[in-house]
């Protein structure tokens, strides 16, 4: 059902900005803001005078104040944040477009800078870089006490509880894990900026360390530095700008109950569950059908979660995203559903799903060293857990 | 029953750099002692009763469910009404991990080990270990029964244990 009000085809991304992705590039977190920044306004063709909207991670240490005086005072009339994480990762896009379409803003930035290379940590604060689970506090006020105290400390962790209750209740494999890791690793040797080039054969991926059963080394994200912008503003007026603009077709977000609480989580039903929720919601706006999909970008923090990712999607039935990633399902050239062509958050870089957003635009403007053939339309998801958020991006 | 040496970490190491070292801030703002809960309102009750032995769960006075993590209304019929009633403490394991490291430096002294997530006989889940169960013996559908470990004065930590 589609209303008046609707953010459908209202709003485009007209300029991508990236700096190097490296496991540690030694730049504070607002220098690689304002780079990654600059390079989207020139690539849009703006000034960054012209932004008068902002979104952000609630997350985001560099925060509006920070940002302003940097880039040249604009007068801004717009400003949110998402929260939880990952899962905001495309709902950032969603907040915009439904800011475009109410008329708050014209030209929005949308943005994260993140030094999440393991030796990246430049404060005490969780946020303030590194891996934010070696810097939890002590005293445990929040609904974490409630699974930190029992070692369970960090996301990684906390999937892989989750992964393996999918394993019990369908039998995935971790040939099925491998068939991610290795497709998107194939994806990352054709990108020049992936931080993770080498080759990844099956046996490489079996013998390499448990992390948290099930999951291994080269089932998790990698740990980098880097920082992504895009400018957003009307699809009426991304007509008028220098690149093909990357329309958002649709756009949707949900909350039920927070993922990493588990006592919580396993006493919903699948259907309620978030990203089933945000993939309904979305084909609904769309007005298409997974099938019609051209790409797919999944918020790949663990090959695991692609895999349930891929039926909360609607791509796979229920238990059945490990075969759909067999044998060359999520390859660029010949898969069922090319997935993370630029090699994803496994293989490419871990800047909060940003990244894979950046190659949804490539995709879309027909510039990937990755090129899916006819590329039309792009599903870009955040992380599957709970709340979570996704778009659907079409050429013009 | 177990003591708290079994889930402390001895050999935490002291947050003092050595003579000579210069410390990366990233050593600096580790977490090196336990995380442990911080008791608030909503919750004390439980963490009153973990602390005698007991586990005790809400339970909505209209609907009869049981819930956890405490809160002060019903997930299913938004009643207010609850008591705190004691649970079997029978249940099984529903899902687990392995953590094999990294880990917080608090843990690091008991890796590899359990987490696993029980779903206790009143039908609710809870994150918790299997004491001395080796990783290659975990199963889900296990059946485990609760048993309590001091930690602080304040704070007892529910655990499990294999049963029948």
């Amino acid at each position: 059902m589609r209303s008046e009000s609707s953010i459908r085809d209202q709003a485009a991304i007209v300029g991508t900005g990236q700096t190097r992705f490296s496991k540690s590039l030694g730049l504070s977190e607002y220098e690689m803001a304002v780079e990654a920044i600059f390079a989207a306004c020139e690539d849009a063709g703006i000034s960054p005078r012209e932004i008068d909207g902002l979104v952000r991670y609630d997350m985001e240490q560099t925060d509006e104040e920070q940002l302003l005086s940097v880039l040249g005072n604009p007068l801004l009339r717009f400003f949110a944040g998402t929260g939880w994480g990952g899962g905001g990762s495309a709902s950032v896009l969603v907040v915009a477009a439904t800011a475009i379409t109410a008329g708050m803003a014209d030209t929005i930035l949308v943005y994260r800078s993140r030094a999440r290379g393991k030796q990246s940590s430049y404060g005490k604060d969780p946020k303030q870089g590194g891996r934010y689970w070696e810097k939890l506090a002590t005293a445990l006020p929040g609904l974490n006490q409630w699974h930190v105290p029992q070692g369970l400390v960090s996301a990684f962790q906390e999937m892989a509880m989750l992964s393996m209750r999918h394993r019990i209740d369908h039998g995935t494999t971790d040939d099925h894990y491998a068939d991610v890791a290795i497709a998107f690793r194939e994806h990352a040797m054709r990108n020049p900026n992936a931080v993770m080039r080498a080759p990844l054969t099956r046996e490489d991926h079996h013998a390499s360390r448990m992390i948290a059963d099930p999951l291994r080394l080269f089932d998790c994200n990698i740990e980098t530095d880097g920082a992504v912008a895009f400018i957003v503003t009307s699809a009426e007026r991304a007509r008028d700008l220098r690149q093909p603009p990357a329309v958002i077709l649709a756009g949707a977000m949900a909350a039920g109950s927070h993922h990493i609480r588990l006592s919580t989580m396993f006493e919903r039903s699948w259907e309620e569950d978030s990203p089933v929720r945000v993939a309904k919601q979305l084909y609904e706006m769309a007005g298409v059908k997974p099938r019609e999909i051209g790409a797919a970008f999944f918020y790949d923090f663990f090959t695991s979660l692609v895999i349930i990712a891929l039926e909360q999607y609607g791509f796979a039935p229920r238990g059945e995203g490990g075969p759909f990633a067999a044998d060359g399902g999520l390859s660029w050239q010949g898969g069922r559903l090319p997935c993370n062509t630029n090699g994803g958050q496994l293989s490419e870089a871990f800047i909060h799903g940003f990244n894979n957003t950046s190659e949804a635009v490539r995709q879309i403007r027909g510039t990937s060293t990755s090129q899916v053939e006819g590329c039309d339309l792009v599903l870009v998801a955040g992380g599957n857990t709970d709340p979570t958020g996704a778009v659907i991006l079409r050429r013009a | 029953m177990a003591t708290h040496e079994d889930i402390r970490a001895p050999g935490a190491r002291p947050s003092e750099p050595s003579r000579g070292e210069v410390p990366s801030p990233r050593d600096d703002h580790l977490t090196r002692s336990l995380p442990l809960p911080q008791p608030s309102q909503d919750n004390a009750a439980f963490y009153a009763a973990t602390a005698r032995g007991e586990l005790r769960l809400q339970r909505c006075t209209p609907c009869r469910r049981f819930r956890h993590y405490p809160r002060p209304a019903c997930p299913y019929c938004l009643s207010r009404d609850f008591t705190w009633e004691p649970s079997s403490g029978h249940g099984t394991v529903y899902t687990w991990t392995i953590v094999r490291g990294p880990t917080l430096p608090a843990f690091q002294d008991k890796l590899p080990y359990n987490v696993v997530d029980v779903l206790l006989d009143e039908g609710v889940h809870f994150v918790s270990e299997v004491l001395d169960c080796p990783p290659e013996e975990i199963r889900a559908g296990m059946p485990v029964e609760a048993t309590f470990v001091p930690v602080t004065d304040e704070i007892t930590l529910v655990k499990f244990r294999r049963c029948a």
